[in-house]
Protein backbone atom coordinates (compact mmCIF):
# COMPACT_ATOMS: atom_id res chain seq x y z
CA UNK A 1 0.00 0.00 0.00
CA UNK A 2 1.37 3.22 -0.83
CA UNK A 3 1.45 5.87 2.60
CA UNK A 4 1.06 8.99 1.72
CA UNK A 5 2.56 11.78 4.03
CA UNK A 6 0.27 14.22 5.48
CA UNK A 7 0.73 17.56 3.15
CA UNK A 8 -0.45 19.68 5.82
CA UNK A 9 2.40 19.93 8.21
CA UNK A 10 3.65 23.28 8.69
CA UNK A 11 7.67 23.34 9.47
CA UNK A 12 6.95 25.17 12.97
CA UNK A 13 5.08 21.84 14.00
CA UNK A 14 7.64 19.49 13.44
CA UNK A 15 9.12 18.21 16.68
CA UNK A 16 12.54 20.03 16.87
CA UNK A 17 15.27 18.04 15.66
CA UNK A 18 17.01 18.01 18.71
CA UNK A 19 13.70 16.60 20.56
CA UNK A 20 13.04 13.71 17.55
CA UNK A 21 16.85 12.76 18.20
CA UNK A 22 16.17 11.75 21.01
CA UNK A 23 13.38 9.44 20.50
CA UNK A 24 15.08 6.48 20.44
CA UNK A 25 16.40 7.46 23.78
CA UNK A 26 13.21 8.55 25.06
CA UNK A 27 11.85 4.60 23.90
CA UNK A 28 15.40 2.77 25.70
CA UNK A 29 14.59 4.71 28.76
CA UNK A 30 10.78 3.71 28.35
CA UNK A 31 11.84 -0.06 27.87
CA UNK A 32 14.52 -0.03 30.48
CA UNK A 33 11.29 1.64 32.48
CA UNK A 34 9.34 -1.61 31.43
CA UNK A 35 12.23 -3.91 32.07
CA UNK A 36 12.29 -2.65 35.41
CA UNK A 37 8.66 -2.97 35.90
CA UNK A 38 8.49 -6.79 34.82
CA UNK A 39 11.50 -7.71 37.08
CA UNK A 40 9.79 -5.68 40.05
CA UNK A 41 11.93 -2.90 40.47
CA UNK A 42 10.52 0.14 41.65
CA UNK A 43 10.36 2.92 38.68
CA UNK A 44 10.39 6.39 39.33
CA UNK A 45 8.95 8.82 36.96
CA UNK A 46 11.68 8.91 34.05
CA UNK A 47 12.58 13.04 33.84
CA UNK A 48 11.43 14.54 30.63
CA UNK A 49 9.32 11.49 29.95
CA UNK A 50 5.58 11.77 29.69
CA UNK A 51 2.75 9.64 31.23
CA UNK A 52 0.34 9.12 33.99
CA UNK A 53 2.80 6.61 35.92
CA UNK A 54 0.32 3.99 34.32
CA UNK A 55 1.64 0.49 33.35
CA UNK A 56 3.95 0.16 30.71
CA UNK A 57 3.12 -1.45 27.25
CA UNK A 58 5.57 -3.41 26.21
CA UNK A 59 6.39 -4.18 22.34
CA UNK A 60 4.77 -1.39 21.01
CA UNK A 61 6.31 -0.47 17.00
CA UNK A 62 6.74 2.74 15.29
CA UNK A 63 4.05 3.43 12.77
CA UNK A 64 4.52 5.01 9.02
CA UNK A 65 1.34 6.06 9.79
CA UNK A 66 2.27 8.39 12.91
CA UNK A 67 2.02 12.09 11.87
CA UNK A 68 5.59 13.57 12.74
CA UNK A 69 3.41 16.75 14.30
CA UNK A 70 4.23 18.03 18.00
CA UNK A 71 2.15 16.34 20.28
CA UNK A 72 -0.14 17.48 22.94
CA UNK A 73 0.95 17.07 26.47
CA UNK A 74 -0.11 13.98 28.52
CA UNK A 75 -1.51 16.27 30.62
CA UNK A 76 -3.38 18.24 28.19
CA UNK A 77 -4.67 15.49 26.97
CA UNK A 78 -6.02 13.73 30.31
CA UNK A 79 -7.57 16.75 31.87
CA UNK A 80 -9.29 18.00 28.54
CA UNK A 81 -12.15 15.45 27.79
CA UNK A 82 -15.83 14.75 26.41
CA UNK A 83 -16.78 11.34 28.36
CA UNK A 84 -20.26 12.37 28.93
CA UNK A 85 -20.96 9.31 31.40
CA UNK A 86 -19.00 11.23 33.62
CA UNK A 87 -20.00 14.66 33.42
CA UNK A 88 -20.39 17.53 30.58
CA UNK A 89 -17.98 19.97 31.75
CA UNK A 90 -14.30 19.18 30.27
CA UNK A 91 -12.64 18.43 33.62
CA UNK A 92 -15.47 15.84 34.74
CA UNK A 93 -13.92 12.88 33.14
CA UNK A 94 -10.56 13.74 35.03
CA UNK A 95 -12.01 14.51 38.30
CA UNK A 96 -14.51 10.79 38.52
CA UNK A 97 -13.42 8.41 35.68
CA UNK A 98 -10.81 6.58 38.19
CA UNK A 99 -14.11 4.75 39.56
CA UNK A 100 -14.77 3.35 36.52
CA UNK A 101 -14.40 -0.64 36.83
CA UNK A 102 -12.25 -1.26 34.35
CA UNK A 103 -11.00 -5.10 35.45
CA UNK A 104 -12.07 -7.37 34.59
CA UNK A 105 -12.75 -6.67 31.23
CA UNK A 106 -14.21 -8.61 28.17
CA UNK A 107 -15.17 -7.58 24.84
CA UNK A 108 -18.11 -8.86 23.26
CA UNK A 109 -17.64 -9.65 19.14
CA UNK A 110 -21.22 -10.81 18.12
CA UNK A 111 -23.38 -10.90 14.48
CA UNK A 112 -22.50 -11.18 11.26
CA UNK A 113 -19.81 -13.00 12.20
CA UNK A 114 -18.52 -16.51 11.63
CA UNK A 115 -16.72 -17.45 15.37
CA UNK A 116 -18.72 -14.81 17.83
CA UNK A 117 -16.40 -14.48 20.55
CA UNK A 118 -15.88 -12.71 24.21
CA UNK A 119 -12.18 -11.76 24.11
CA UNK A 120 -10.66 -10.41 27.65
CA UNK A 121 -8.72 -7.16 27.35
CA UNK A 122 -5.73 -9.81 28.43
CA UNK A 123 -6.06 -11.57 24.78
CA UNK A 124 -6.82 -7.93 23.19
CA UNK A 125 -2.92 -6.55 24.55
CA UNK A 126 -0.98 -9.62 22.40
CA UNK A 127 -2.38 -8.07 19.02
CA UNK A 128 0.54 -6.76 16.96
CA UNK A 129 0.44 -3.17 19.21
CA UNK A 130 1.83 0.11 17.49
CA UNK A 131 1.98 3.78 18.51
CA UNK A 132 -0.12 5.61 16.69
CA UNK A 133 0.33 9.50 16.70
CA UNK A 134 -2.72 10.80 15.41
CA UNK A 135 -4.29 14.34 14.96
CA UNK A 136 -7.62 14.53 16.85
CA UNK A 137 -10.22 16.86 15.64
CA UNK A 138 -13.00 17.35 17.61
CA UNK A 139 -16.66 18.62 16.25
CA UNK A 140 -16.37 21.73 18.44
CA UNK A 141 -13.45 22.92 16.43
CA UNK A 142 -10.53 22.51 18.62
CA UNK A 143 -7.74 19.94 17.97
CA UNK A 144 -4.96 17.99 19.07
CA UNK A 145 -2.17 15.49 18.53
CA UNK A 146 -1.47 12.29 20.62
CA UNK A 147 0.29 9.43 20.66
CA UNK A 148 -1.92 6.53 20.84
CA UNK A 149 -1.31 2.60 21.01
CA UNK A 150 -3.13 0.26 19.83
CA UNK A 151 -3.74 -2.33 16.41
CA UNK A 152 -5.37 -2.42 13.85
CA UNK A 153 -9.32 -3.28 13.86
CA UNK A 154 -9.20 -5.51 11.16
CA UNK A 155 -6.80 -7.92 13.49
CA UNK A 156 -9.73 -7.92 15.67
CA UNK A 157 -12.18 -8.80 12.95
CA UNK A 158 -10.07 -11.61 12.06
CA UNK A 159 -10.38 -13.44 15.03
CA UNK A 160 -14.03 -13.54 14.32
CA UNK A 161 -14.26 -13.68 10.99
CA UNK A 162 -17.55 -11.40 9.37
CA UNK A 163 -19.87 -13.14 7.21
CA UNK A 164 -20.70 -11.82 3.89
CA UNK A 165 -23.57 -9.89 5.30
CA UNK A 166 -21.65 -7.82 7.53
CA UNK A 167 -22.11 -4.43 6.39
CA UNK A 168 -21.73 -2.06 9.05
CA UNK A 169 -19.82 -2.64 12.77
CA UNK A 170 -21.28 -0.83 15.63
CA UNK A 171 -19.52 -0.18 18.76
CA UNK A 172 -21.28 0.08 22.61
CA UNK A 173 -19.28 1.42 24.91
CA UNK A 174 -19.35 0.31 28.91
CA UNK A 175 -22.38 1.78 31.14
CA UNK A 176 -21.92 1.47 34.95
CA UNK A 177 -24.79 3.92 36.50
CA UNK A 178 -22.73 3.21 39.74
CA UNK A 179 -19.46 4.49 38.33
CA UNK A 180 -20.91 6.86 36.22
CA UNK A 181 -22.81 9.95 37.37
CA UNK A 182 -23.28 11.47 34.41
CA UNK A 183 -25.54 8.59 33.56
CA UNK A 184 -28.37 10.00 35.57
CA UNK A 185 -29.20 12.10 33.25
CA UNK A 186 -30.80 11.44 30.19
CA UNK A 187 -28.29 13.68 27.81
CA UNK A 188 -27.73 11.20 25.46
CA UNK A 189 -29.28 7.61 25.12
CA UNK A 190 -27.02 5.10 27.14
CA UNK A 191 -24.99 3.29 26.52
CA UNK A 192 -23.71 5.37 24.46
CA UNK A 193 -23.46 3.53 20.81
CA UNK A 194 -21.27 4.46 17.49
CA UNK A 195 -20.92 2.90 14.76
CA UNK A 196 -18.87 2.61 10.64
CA UNK A 197 -19.36 1.23 7.48
CA UNK A 198 -17.43 -2.33 7.04
CA UNK A 199 -14.76 -0.83 4.99
CA UNK A 200 -14.18 2.08 7.18
CA UNK A 201 -13.60 0.53 10.21
CA UNK A 202 -11.16 -2.16 8.33
CA UNK A 203 -9.06 0.19 7.15
CA UNK A 204 -5.88 0.10 8.15
CA UNK A 205 -6.17 3.29 10.21
CA UNK A 206 -8.86 2.37 12.19
CA UNK A 207 -7.38 1.05 15.99
CA UNK A 208 -8.44 0.29 18.74
CA UNK A 209 -6.61 2.19 21.46
CA UNK A 210 -5.22 0.52 24.43
CA UNK A 211 -2.92 2.69 25.05
CA UNK A 212 -1.36 6.34 25.73
CA UNK A 213 2.14 7.73 25.48
CA UNK A 214 3.08 4.06 26.09
CA UNK A 215 1.35 3.38 28.82
CA UNK A 216 -2.24 1.86 29.13
CA UNK A 217 -5.24 4.30 28.36
CA UNK A 218 -6.02 6.07 31.49
CA UNK A 219 -9.47 5.79 32.32
CA UNK A 220 -10.87 9.33 30.76
CA UNK A 221 -9.41 8.47 27.49
CA UNK A 222 -11.57 5.44 27.39
CA UNK A 223 -9.73 2.49 29.18
CA UNK A 224 -9.39 -0.09 29.03
CA UNK A 225 -10.12 0.01 24.83
CA UNK A 226 -11.36 2.30 22.77
CA UNK A 227 -11.86 3.39 19.00
CA UNK A 228 -9.80 6.03 17.06
CA UNK A 229 -10.78 7.40 13.78
CA UNK A 230 -8.57 10.06 13.02
CA UNK A 231 -10.21 10.93 9.77
CA UNK A 232 -13.73 11.85 11.31
CA UNK A 233 -14.80 13.85 14.26
CA UNK A 234 -13.66 12.85 17.44
CA UNK A 235 -17.06 11.73 19.04
CA UNK A 236 -17.18 8.87 16.66
CA UNK A 237 -14.32 7.44 18.42
CA UNK A 238 -16.46 5.69 21.42
CA UNK A 239 -14.64 4.83 24.69
CA UNK A 240 -14.64 2.00 26.75
CA UNK A 241 -15.66 -0.30 24.49
CA UNK A 242 -17.69 -3.25 25.75
CA UNK A 243 -19.47 -5.04 22.43
CA UNK A 244 -18.92 -5.26 18.57
CA UNK A 245 -21.81 -5.87 16.56
CA UNK A 246 -21.36 -6.83 12.69
CA UNK A 247 -24.52 -5.63 11.27
CA UNK A 248 -26.25 -5.71 7.88
CA UNK A 249 -28.08 -2.40 8.43
CA UNK A 250 -26.34 0.98 9.31
CA UNK A 251 -27.00 1.40 12.92
CA UNK A 252 -28.54 4.69 14.80
CA UNK A 253 -25.89 6.46 16.64
CA UNK A 254 -26.24 8.24 20.00
CA UNK A 255 -25.66 11.78 18.64
CA UNK A 256 -27.79 10.92 15.38
CA UNK A 257 -30.70 9.97 18.07
CA UNK A 258 -30.10 13.11 20.06
CA UNK A 259 -29.49 15.92 17.30
CA UNK A 260 -30.08 14.06 13.80
CA UNK A 261 -29.58 17.78 11.86
CA UNK A 262 -26.11 18.44 13.46
CA UNK A 263 -24.42 14.97 13.69
CA UNK A 264 -24.48 12.93 10.62
CA UNK A 265 -23.87 8.98 10.38
CA UNK A 266 -20.59 9.81 8.73
CA UNK A 267 -18.88 12.96 10.55
CA UNK A 268 -15.95 13.09 8.68
CA UNK A 269 -13.70 15.92 9.65
CA UNK A 270 -14.94 18.67 6.76
CA UNK A 271 -14.41 22.19 6.56
CA UNK A 272 -17.08 22.91 3.95
CA UNK A 273 -20.22 21.63 6.35
CA UNK A 274 -20.48 23.72 9.16
CA UNK A 275 -21.90 22.59 12.37
CA UNK A 276 -25.25 24.32 12.39
CA UNK A 277 -24.14 26.46 14.78
CA UNK A 278 -20.59 26.97 14.39
CA UNK A 279 -18.28 26.98 11.08
CA UNK A 280 -16.02 24.38 11.02
CA UNK A 281 -13.62 26.07 8.44
CA UNK A 282 -10.46 26.63 11.15
CA UNK A 283 -9.96 25.00 14.06
CA UNK A 284 -7.91 25.96 17.16
CA UNK A 285 -5.07 22.70 18.26
CA UNK A 286 -5.09 23.38 21.83
CA UNK A 287 -3.47 25.00 23.73
CA UNK A 288 -3.49 28.01 21.21
CA UNK A 289 -5.83 30.59 22.12
CA UNK A 290 -6.73 31.31 18.42
CA UNK A 291 -8.49 29.60 15.88
CA UNK A 292 -6.11 30.00 12.90
CA UNK A 293 -5.57 26.78 11.69
CA UNK A 294 -7.76 25.37 8.78
CA UNK A 295 -9.38 22.57 8.77
CA UNK A 296 -8.40 19.93 6.66
CA UNK A 297 -11.03 17.30 4.60
CA UNK A 298 -10.74 14.12 6.58
CA UNK A 299 -8.34 15.80 9.22
CA UNK A 300 -5.82 15.37 6.57
CA UNK A 301 -6.05 11.32 6.43
CA UNK A 302 -7.37 12.43 2.47
CA UNK A 303 -4.47 10.54 0.72
CA UNK A 304 -5.23 7.29 2.61
CA UNK A 305 -8.97 7.61 3.14
CA UNK A 306 -10.67 9.68 0.27
CA UNK A 307 -11.33 6.91 -2.07
CA UNK A 308 -13.50 5.64 0.66
CA UNK A 309 -16.08 7.61 -0.74
CA UNK A 310 -15.76 8.15 -4.28
CA UNK A 311 -18.56 9.61 -5.55
CA UNK A 312 -20.49 10.43 -2.85
CA UNK A 313 -21.95 13.71 -1.51
CA UNK A 314 -20.37 14.40 1.22
CA UNK A 315 -22.72 17.76 1.61
CA UNK A 316 -25.79 15.12 1.95
CA UNK A 317 -23.90 12.31 3.40
CA UNK A 318 -21.99 14.92 6.82
CA UNK B 1 -35.91 42.34 59.23
CA UNK B 2 -33.72 45.14 60.91
CA UNK B 3 -33.91 48.07 58.62
CA UNK B 4 -30.29 49.34 58.25
CA UNK B 5 -29.10 52.53 56.91
CA UNK B 6 -25.95 52.92 56.18
CA UNK B 7 -24.23 56.66 56.31
CA UNK B 8 -23.02 58.19 53.00
CA UNK B 9 -19.57 57.52 53.90
CA UNK B 10 -20.52 53.99 54.29
CA UNK B 11 -21.90 53.71 51.40
CA UNK B 12 -18.85 55.36 49.35
CA UNK B 13 -17.29 52.54 51.15
CA UNK B 14 -19.12 49.62 50.51
CA UNK B 15 -19.36 50.71 46.85
CA UNK B 16 -15.69 50.56 46.46
CA UNK B 17 -15.89 46.92 48.12
CA UNK B 18 -18.24 46.04 45.49
CA UNK B 19 -16.61 47.80 42.36
CA UNK B 20 -13.49 45.99 43.48
CA UNK B 21 -15.01 42.65 44.41
CA UNK B 22 -16.42 42.98 41.00
CA UNK B 23 -12.94 43.17 38.93
CA UNK B 24 -11.94 40.11 40.91
CA UNK B 25 -13.18 37.44 38.47
CA UNK B 26 -11.44 39.61 35.43
CA UNK B 27 -8.01 39.92 37.23
CA UNK B 28 -8.37 36.21 38.22
CA UNK B 29 -8.28 35.46 33.92
CA UNK B 30 -5.67 38.08 33.58
CA UNK B 31 -3.54 36.39 36.37
CA UNK B 32 -4.24 33.15 34.65
CA UNK B 33 -2.66 34.56 30.57
CA UNK B 34 0.12 35.72 32.59
CA UNK B 35 1.49 33.75 35.06
CA UNK B 36 -0.75 30.99 36.12
CA UNK B 37 -1.50 29.02 32.65
CA UNK B 38 -2.90 26.06 34.55
CA UNK B 39 -5.73 28.24 36.10
CA UNK B 40 -7.05 27.87 32.33
CA UNK B 41 -6.62 24.97 31.47
CA UNK B 42 -6.23 22.70 28.30
CA UNK B 43 -8.52 24.99 26.39
CA UNK B 44 -7.37 28.50 27.83
CA UNK B 45 -9.56 30.75 25.18
CA UNK B 46 -12.45 28.76 25.67
CA UNK B 47 -12.18 29.33 28.96
CA UNK B 48 -11.85 32.90 29.22
CA UNK B 49 -14.65 33.36 26.78
CA UNK B 50 -17.15 31.26 28.90
CA UNK B 51 -16.43 32.48 32.37
CA UNK B 52 -16.98 36.28 30.95
CA UNK B 53 -20.32 34.98 29.48
CA UNK B 54 -21.02 33.20 33.05
CA UNK B 55 -20.24 36.59 34.37
CA UNK B 56 -21.83 39.08 32.59
CA UNK B 57 -25.19 36.87 32.88
CA UNK B 58 -24.71 36.86 36.91
CA UNK B 59 -24.22 40.28 37.07
CA UNK B 60 -26.97 40.70 35.49
CA UNK B 61 -29.23 38.45 37.53
CA UNK B 62 -27.96 40.47 40.71
CA UNK B 63 -28.32 44.04 39.24
CA UNK B 64 -32.54 42.46 38.53
CA UNK B 65 -31.98 41.24 42.02
CA UNK B 66 -31.86 44.62 43.62
CA UNK B 67 -34.96 45.77 43.32
CA UNK B 68 -36.48 42.32 44.49
CA UNK B 69 -34.59 42.63 47.84
CA UNK B 70 -34.77 45.93 48.48
CA UNK B 71 -38.51 45.32 48.85
CA UNK B 72 -38.21 41.92 50.97
CA UNK B 73 -35.34 44.08 53.32
CA UNK B 74 -36.26 47.45 52.94
CA UNK B 75 -33.04 48.51 52.18
CA UNK B 76 -33.33 51.27 50.14
CA UNK B 77 -29.86 52.35 49.90
CA UNK B 78 -29.23 48.68 47.67
CA UNK B 79 -30.85 50.69 45.04
CA UNK B 80 -27.27 52.94 44.80
CA UNK B 81 -25.29 50.09 43.89
CA UNK B 82 -27.52 49.19 41.01
CA UNK B 83 -25.89 51.41 38.20
CA UNK B 84 -23.19 50.18 39.00
CA UNK B 85 -23.90 46.12 38.90
CA UNK B 86 -25.73 47.02 35.41
CA UNK B 87 -22.61 48.60 34.05
CA UNK B 88 -20.31 45.82 35.15
CA UNK B 89 -22.97 43.68 33.28
CA UNK B 90 -22.23 45.82 30.00
CA UNK B 91 -18.39 45.84 30.70
CA UNK B 92 -18.40 41.79 31.00
CA UNK B 93 -20.62 41.57 28.04
CA UNK B 94 -18.11 43.70 25.73
CA UNK B 95 -15.28 42.09 27.19
CA UNK B 96 -16.88 38.57 26.69
CA UNK B 97 -17.94 39.32 22.99
CA UNK B 98 -14.48 41.03 22.27
CA UNK B 99 -12.74 37.40 23.62
CA UNK B 100 -15.04 35.28 21.46
CA UNK B 101 -13.95 37.95 18.28
CA UNK B 102 -10.51 37.99 18.97
CA UNK B 103 -10.09 33.92 19.92
CA UNK B 104 -12.38 32.39 17.59
CA UNK B 105 -12.15 34.62 14.88
CA UNK B 106 -8.71 36.43 15.24
CA UNK B 107 -11.06 39.76 14.43
CA UNK B 108 -12.03 38.48 10.38
CA UNK B 109 -14.84 41.02 10.52
CA UNK B 110 -16.81 39.48 7.21
CA UNK B 111 -17.07 36.16 9.76
CA UNK B 112 -18.30 37.62 12.89
CA UNK B 113 -20.98 39.14 10.65
CA UNK B 114 -21.80 35.50 8.75
CA UNK B 115 -21.97 34.21 12.19
CA UNK B 116 -23.92 36.76 13.64
CA UNK B 117 -26.54 36.30 10.05
CA UNK B 118 -26.10 32.68 10.33
CA UNK B 119 -25.68 31.41 13.98
CA UNK B 120 -29.02 31.71 15.79
CA UNK B 121 -27.07 31.02 19.24
CA UNK B 122 -24.79 34.30 18.71
CA UNK B 123 -27.61 36.48 16.90
CA UNK B 124 -29.04 36.54 20.07
CA UNK B 125 -26.02 36.97 22.59
CA UNK B 126 -25.22 39.96 20.04
CA UNK B 127 -28.33 41.19 20.16
CA UNK B 128 -28.28 41.47 24.40
CA UNK B 129 -25.47 43.15 24.23
CA UNK B 130 -26.38 45.80 21.22
CA UNK B 131 -29.91 46.09 23.64
CA UNK B 132 -27.48 46.74 26.69
CA UNK B 133 -25.35 49.89 25.26
CA UNK B 134 -28.55 52.38 25.09
CA UNK B 135 -28.91 51.61 28.63
CA UNK B 136 -24.96 52.06 29.66
CA UNK B 137 -25.33 55.04 27.46
CA UNK B 138 -28.18 56.61 29.66
CA UNK B 139 -26.21 55.77 33.11
CA UNK B 140 -25.52 58.80 34.02
CA UNK B 141 -27.52 61.33 36.23
CA UNK B 142 -27.19 63.83 33.39
CA UNK B 143 -29.06 61.37 31.11
CA UNK B 144 -31.74 60.65 33.74
CA UNK B 145 -32.49 64.17 33.67
CA UNK B 146 -32.12 64.90 30.12
CA UNK B 147 -34.22 62.12 29.04
CA UNK B 148 -37.23 62.58 31.95
CA UNK B 149 -37.63 59.92 34.33
CA UNK B 150 -40.39 58.80 32.87
CA UNK B 151 -38.88 58.07 30.09
CA UNK B 152 -35.72 56.56 31.09
CA UNK B 153 -37.88 54.31 32.93
CA UNK B 154 -39.61 52.92 29.85
CA UNK B 155 -36.30 52.15 28.34
CA UNK B 156 -34.84 50.88 30.96
CA UNK B 157 -37.77 48.19 31.64
CA UNK B 158 -35.51 46.81 28.41
CA UNK B 159 -33.43 44.99 30.49
CA UNK B 160 -36.31 42.63 30.87
CA UNK B 161 -35.87 41.12 27.12
CA UNK B 162 -32.26 41.35 27.36
CA UNK B 163 -32.64 39.17 30.29
CA UNK B 164 -34.65 36.41 28.99
CA UNK B 165 -32.33 36.60 25.48
CA UNK B 166 -28.95 36.36 27.84
CA UNK B 167 -30.39 33.41 29.29
CA UNK B 168 -31.71 31.71 25.94
CA UNK B 169 -28.36 32.52 24.50
CA UNK B 170 -26.56 30.39 27.18
CA UNK B 171 -29.19 27.73 26.54
CA UNK B 172 -28.31 27.76 22.62
CA UNK B 173 -24.96 27.38 22.99
CA UNK B 174 -25.19 24.23 25.33
CA UNK B 175 -24.28 21.06 23.43
CA UNK B 176 -26.49 19.03 25.27
CA UNK B 177 -26.62 18.83 29.23
CA UNK B 178 -28.92 21.99 30.18
CA UNK B 179 -28.45 21.97 33.59
CA UNK B 180 -26.49 25.45 34.09
CA UNK B 181 -28.68 27.35 31.54
CA UNK B 182 -31.69 25.74 33.24
CA UNK B 183 -29.86 27.07 36.64
CA UNK B 184 -30.25 30.90 35.47
CA UNK B 185 -33.62 30.57 34.02
CA UNK B 186 -35.01 29.47 37.15
CA UNK B 187 -33.48 32.70 38.78
CA UNK B 188 -34.71 34.68 36.13
CA UNK B 189 -38.21 33.36 36.28
CA UNK B 190 -38.50 34.22 40.33
CA UNK B 191 -37.10 37.47 39.64
CA UNK B 192 -38.98 38.66 37.06
CA UNK B 193 -42.02 36.50 38.33
CA UNK B 194 -41.65 38.24 41.35
CA UNK B 195 -42.15 41.83 39.69
CA UNK B 196 -45.19 40.61 38.13
CA UNK B 197 -46.88 39.43 40.85
CA UNK B 198 -45.86 42.54 42.80
CA UNK B 199 -47.26 44.85 39.73
CA UNK B 200 -50.94 42.58 40.25
CA UNK B 201 -51.06 43.31 43.82
CA UNK B 202 -50.71 46.57 43.31
CA UNK B 203 -52.81 47.23 40.12
CA UNK B 204 -55.46 45.02 43.24
CA UNK B 205 -54.93 47.48 45.92
CA UNK B 206 -56.47 50.76 45.95
CA UNK B 207 -54.79 53.91 45.55
CA UNK B 208 -54.50 56.95 47.76
CA UNK B 209 -56.04 59.70 45.42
Amino acid sequence: MLIKRPSDVLPSEITPEHIYARRRELMKAAAAGSILAATGGLVSGNAGAQGGGLQKLAGVKKSPYSTVEQANTYKQITTYNNFYEFGTDKDDPARYADKLKVSPWTVVIEGEVKKPRTVGIEELLKLPLEERVYRLRCVEAWSMVIPWVGFEFRELAKLVEPTGNAKFVEFVTAYQPETMPGVRLPVLEWPYVEALRLDEAMHPLTIMAVGLYGEVLPNQSGAPVRLVVPWKYGFKSGKSIVRIRFVEKQPKTAWEKAAPHEYGFYSNVNPDVDHPRWSQRREKRLPSFFATRDTVIFNGYGGEVASLYAGMDLKKNF
Amino acid sequence: MPRWNPSPRAIRAIKAVVFVVALAPLARLALGVVAFPEWLGTNPAEYITRSLGDWTLRFLLLTLTVTPLRRVTGWHWLLRLRRMLGLFTFFYGVVHLTSYVAFDHVFAIDEILKDIVKRPFITVGFTALALMTPLAMTSTNAMVRRLGAHRWTALHRLVYPIAVLGVVHFWMMVKRDITEPAIYAVVLAVLLGYRVAVARVGAREPRAA
